[in-house]
Formats: C-alpha cells, structure tokens, sequence
C-alpha cells in the first residue's frame, strides 16, 4: 500500500478555453494535513472535485486512498469525507436526520448510524439541537453539522473545501479545535483556504497554487522564509516624519524600508522575533516621533503571492467555474 | 467508548437499500413542507368541483353525465402534472448541493433518482386517494366489478410512475427549478387536453383527432366504450395493452437516459 493518502500527477481540467487545473501534481503522506492555499479561481475546488470524483480530469491521473479516483470511484468515496464549500447539510432534515442518513448511506445499518450520529452530535455540542430542523440552525452550527456528516463512517481521507469561509471569529476558531483534534486521531486532512494563517495554524505542509499550477509547497516558515519573513512596521502620526520613521526601521531590520505615503506606513522584513518593535518603539521615544500604530505583522497570502509571482494576488473569478 | 464502524470493505449497499434511504428523505420534505402539497391536494379537488358544478350542467355528453365522464380527464391531469414535481425537487437538489453530497457517497448507481421516484409515487397516491372521494361525494360511481377497478388503480398507479420518469429525466437534464417549469407546462398540456377525457375525441378535427386516439391518456383515463367501434383504431380496441406498452416503453426509454444524463451533467 502506497504511504500516501492523497497522489495527483499531472491533473489538468478545462472548462472551454481555460484551464482551470494546468498539470496539477502534489502528494499527502498518511496522517498529515495539507492546505491547498491560493486566490478565488486559483483551482482549488476543481482539484478537490477530482480527488474526490466528482468531476473527471481531462489529463493525468490520482490516487485517494491508494485507489485510483478514476477508476474505482466508489470505492473512493467509501473511504473519504468532504465538506464542500457551502454547507449542504439537508435543510428539512433534523441535525440528527441528516447524520443518520449519511450513516445508512455509507451503508453502516441502521443500528450503526444513528449509535454514531448520537456520538458525533455530541462531540460537535449538537445534541441539543439534534432533533431540531437544520434550516433553524445557525450559520456556524450549519458548518459543525456538515463536518460532523463528512465523518460518519471515520474516513481515511478527509476534503475540507474553504471550511471557515463565512463563519465569524469565533465559530472559526472552535471549527479549528475541533479539526486539530482530528488530527489528533490520525486522519488525513485536505483544506484549501484563502488564508495562509490558517493553512499555517492546521497544514504540516502547504501547497500554494495559482491559475491552475502549484507555484511552491512547503511548511508554513519555509514559505514565509521565501517572503522574507515578517514585516515590522510603524505608522507616524505626521507625515512629515516618514523619512526618519523609515531610517529607523531601515537601521534596525538591515533591509530596505517600503513607504506607504497615502496610509503613512513605513515597513520593513525582519527575522528578528518582537524584539525589534522594542527596539523600534525605544528609538521613537527617543527622536520624541508620535506614532499610531506600530508591531509586527505576519505574512498575508498577499505577501506570499507578491513575492512568488511578482504580482498580487488576481482575484480572477472566472476560473472558478467549477461549481 | 467510540462507535466502531465496520471497514469500507465489508460494507455492503444494495439499489434497493440507497433508493429506500434518498425515499425516506423525500417523504420527510413533503411531510415538512405541506404547503407544497396543493399542487396534489386541493386542486384536484377544485377541479372536479369547477367540473362537476360549472362546466357539468352546459355540457351533454352521450350515453352518461359529463360528471362521470370527467373524473378520468381530472385524474389524467392530475397524475401528469403531480408527476412534474419530482423534476423540480431534482432540479432544486441540485441547485443546492445536496446532488454534490450524495455523489460524494458510495451509493448505488442510480439509487438517487429511483430514491426521488419512489417519494413521487407515493406522494402521487394522495390525490388519486382524494380524488375518488371527492368524485363519489359528486356523484362518480365505479360501474365495474371489483377487481376491474383494482386493475384501473393500478394501471393508473403504473402510469403515475411512468410519467415521474420523464420528470426525473427533465429534472436531470435542465439546469434549474425555473426551465423545469416552463418545459414542463409546454408538454403537458397537450397530452392532457388532446384526449378524450376531457371532450369526446368525434369533436375533433382530424390530426388532433387521431393524436387523441393513439395518445395514452385516451387509453387510459377516456371513457373507449363511447368511441369504441370496428373501425377504431388498435389503440382503442385494446386499451389496456397498448397502455401497457407505453408505461413499459416510458420507463424504458427515460430511466436510463436520466442516469446517464445525471452522471453526466453533474459530473463538471
């Protein structure tokens, strides 16, 4: 048996003239979770509808599982689990309802299924509102449930397309608890994601794809390595003192300073850890400069995409047509 | 302790097993949303009335009231236009995903569609429920033996179902709930109205009369022994076979090509 969960070769897909995948290759080790991250209409939910057969590649091929998605399909799906974009938890089923079905479906019995939905309602804090009807539910709830139904027949491979897409701060983060001990269990876990925060808080390895083609893959420092790390930055209160403000940061990160005039921001890459703000924030006191903000700040997918492709990220909708 | 669930190789799934499980789910909807129900509720109902009482009296028909000769005419439109339901709720899952998760499911292949076509049938026995009561209320009386009628309900049944599989390949192959609904009304009207249910077929102008003789609902729901003769065509002298055939050629012809079509269409 293959030590991947998740192979593709070569995936290409078109949708009329363009293509949505342009040879597509990338591998998950069993047991690790990946984050396909790049822009809307990068290619990410066409290769999670391959992997998970529900769309066909016009080239290459892929794995799930160990089994050919092409090939022995249903098989497939035996073994995976996918949340798909929107949630599509059945709306005049109760919470309950929906997971037994899905249970029946990946044909547990009857006995099975509802001992198991029973059990994943309560790991997700639905028991409550399992036998009320999931068009009552909340947004973030609605997002708990459809989890909840990807893993009713304990999957081996796990499909998580835009999982926090739409939920607010805190149902996000409870979203990213309850994965983290998925993880935990050993799944193996593909998420695709916009936010190279959070591939960073729940991938071992990231896979960055844009207009079809994996542009660089690596764990999350790797990748903000290869941006140079995180930016420090400072906001003076008066314009006027921005060429000294960016001296500053200039002296203290060694690297050469960005000026924002419109937005007033003066930033800078650094490796050093908080430290340098200290330092930065010392030496305002010192010159007596008045700023209204001044920290360190991570990486954006925007800086990433900025330093691979020399351009910010296109917001190119109409790739995407996948759905 | 955790629910052990078996291994993805010793699970076993049958046609028969996924239909029921995606028909239960139907019964589910059409039990929560009964507002959606009028459509096989009371327009029947209205409709025998309006018949009975408005049109009944200004209408002579042949050898019979034209309240007994409607009530076929009443339960062929019905049946057709309920059975267009099951494209619409087809066409909605799709619009929302839920076509996209149970094709992520090791299901049966085509248990989705015969699950949809199985809620619609036994959602379609309720207005033929209704229906005869209402016309016995109005005067309707089964003039044949008992198990000549039995033979009726189930050919009307059996037609019921046919009909559900042009809608489940019309809610296969059109995008959405709204060309469902203006495709539907397109076809249905002239295999409801050019029959003999509604006007005897000597009313009609040669084409259309002819349509009205080899067109199912004739065969089924017209009242033969008005227009029965030795000149009639086949189709009216064997009513029965001939509806047969069509039911038989029905699902034939479209349950494979709608789960080609949903294999298809769905798989982009």
């Amino acid at each position: 048996m293959s030590t991947h969960a998740i192979e593709a070769v070569g995936l290409v897909k078109r949708y009329g003239e363009k293509a949505a995948l342009d040879g597509v290759s990338f591998e998950v080790p069993r047991g690790t979770v990946c984050g396909l991250l790049g822009p809307n209409g990068a290619g990410k939910t066409t290769a999670v509808r391959i992997l998970t057969t529900l769309a066909k590649a016009d080239e290459g091929t892929a794995t799930v599982a160990g089994l050919d998605v092409a090939a022995n399909a249903r098989e497939v799906r035996a073994r995976i689990g996918l949340a798909a974009q929107d949630a599509t938890v059945d709306q005049l089923l109760t919470g309950r309802e929906n997971l037994i079905m899905i249970g029946e479906l990946h044909h547990l019995g009857r006995a099975i299924a509802t001992a198991r939905a029973d059990e994943l309602l309560e790991q997700f804090s639905l028991t409550d509102a399992g036998g009320r009807l999931a068009k009552t539910y909340s947004g973030g709830m609605r997002r708990r449930l459809d989890l909840a139904a990807t893993l009713v027949a304990r999957p081996e491979v796990l499909f998580l397309d835009e999982p926090t897409t739409g939920l607010d701060p805190r149902a996000r983060n409870e979203l990213w608890d309850v994965l983290d001990t998925l993880v935990g269990e050993g799944t193996t876990i593909l998420l695709t994601t916009q936010y190279l925060e959070e591939a960073d808080r729940l991938a071992d390895d990231i896979v960055v794809v844009d207009h079809g083609r994996v542009i660089a893959r690596g764990d999350a420092r790797a990748l903000k390595q290869q941006v140079g790390g995180a930016q420090l930055f400072a906001t003076p209160s008066n314009a006027a003192d921005l060429e000294r403000v960016a001296g500053m940061v200039g002296t203290i990160t060694g690297c050469e300073p960005g000026i924002d005039a419109a937005s007033r921001l003066v930033h800078a890459s650094t490796d050093g850890g908080p430290h340098v703000v200290a330092r930065l924030a010392d030496a305002l006191a010192d010159a007596r400069i008045a700023v209204d903000d001044i920290g360190l700040r991570q990486p954006t997918l925007d800086d990433v995409f900025l330093t691979l492709t020399g351009a910010p990220v296109a917001d190119d909708e109409s790739v995407e047509v996948a759905r | 302790m955790s629910v052990q669930v078996p291994p993805a190789d010793a699970r076993r799934g049958s046609l028969f097993g996924d239909t029921w499980v995606v028909a239960k789910r139907g019964l589910q909807h059409i039990r929560r949303q009964p507002e959606a129900l009028s459509d096989v509720t009371l327009q029947p109902i209205m409709f025998v009335l309006l018949f009975a009482y408005v049109f009944g009296g200004a209408i002579d028909v042949q050898g019979g009231s034209y309240r007994e000769f409607l009530m076929g005419g009443i339960f062929a439109q019905t049946i057709v236009f309920g059975a267009f339901g099951v494209a619409i709720s087809l066409a909605y899952d799709r619009s929302n995903g839920a076509i996209d998760r149970f094709r992520s499911l090791p299901l049966a292949r085509g248990s989705v569609l015969a699950g949809h076509a199985v809620a619609s049938l036994l959602r379609a026995l309720l207005p033929i429920i209704l229906m005869s009561l209402c016309g016995l209320v109005v005067g309707w009386r089964i003039n044949t033996g008992l198990a000549d009628a039995v033979a009726a309900y189930a050919l009307m049944i059996g037609f019921s179902f046919a009909i559900i599989w042009v809608g489940v390949l019309m809610g296969s192959l059109l995008p959405s709930p709204e060309a469902v609904q203006g495709v539907a009304f397109t076809a249905i009207f002239p295999i409801t109205f050019i029959a003999s249910t509604f006007v005897p077929v000597e009313t009609l102008p040669g084409v259309l009369r002819t349509f009205a003789e080899w067109n199912p609902v004739t065969t089924l729901f017209g009242n033969p022994s008005a227009i029965q003769g030795p000149d009639a065509p086949w189709s009216i002298q064997h009513p029965v076979i001939y509806s047969l055939i069509w039911m038989v050629g029905i699902i034939g012809v479209c349950a494979p090509l709608a789960v080609r079509a949903y294999n298809r269409t769905i798989a982009d």
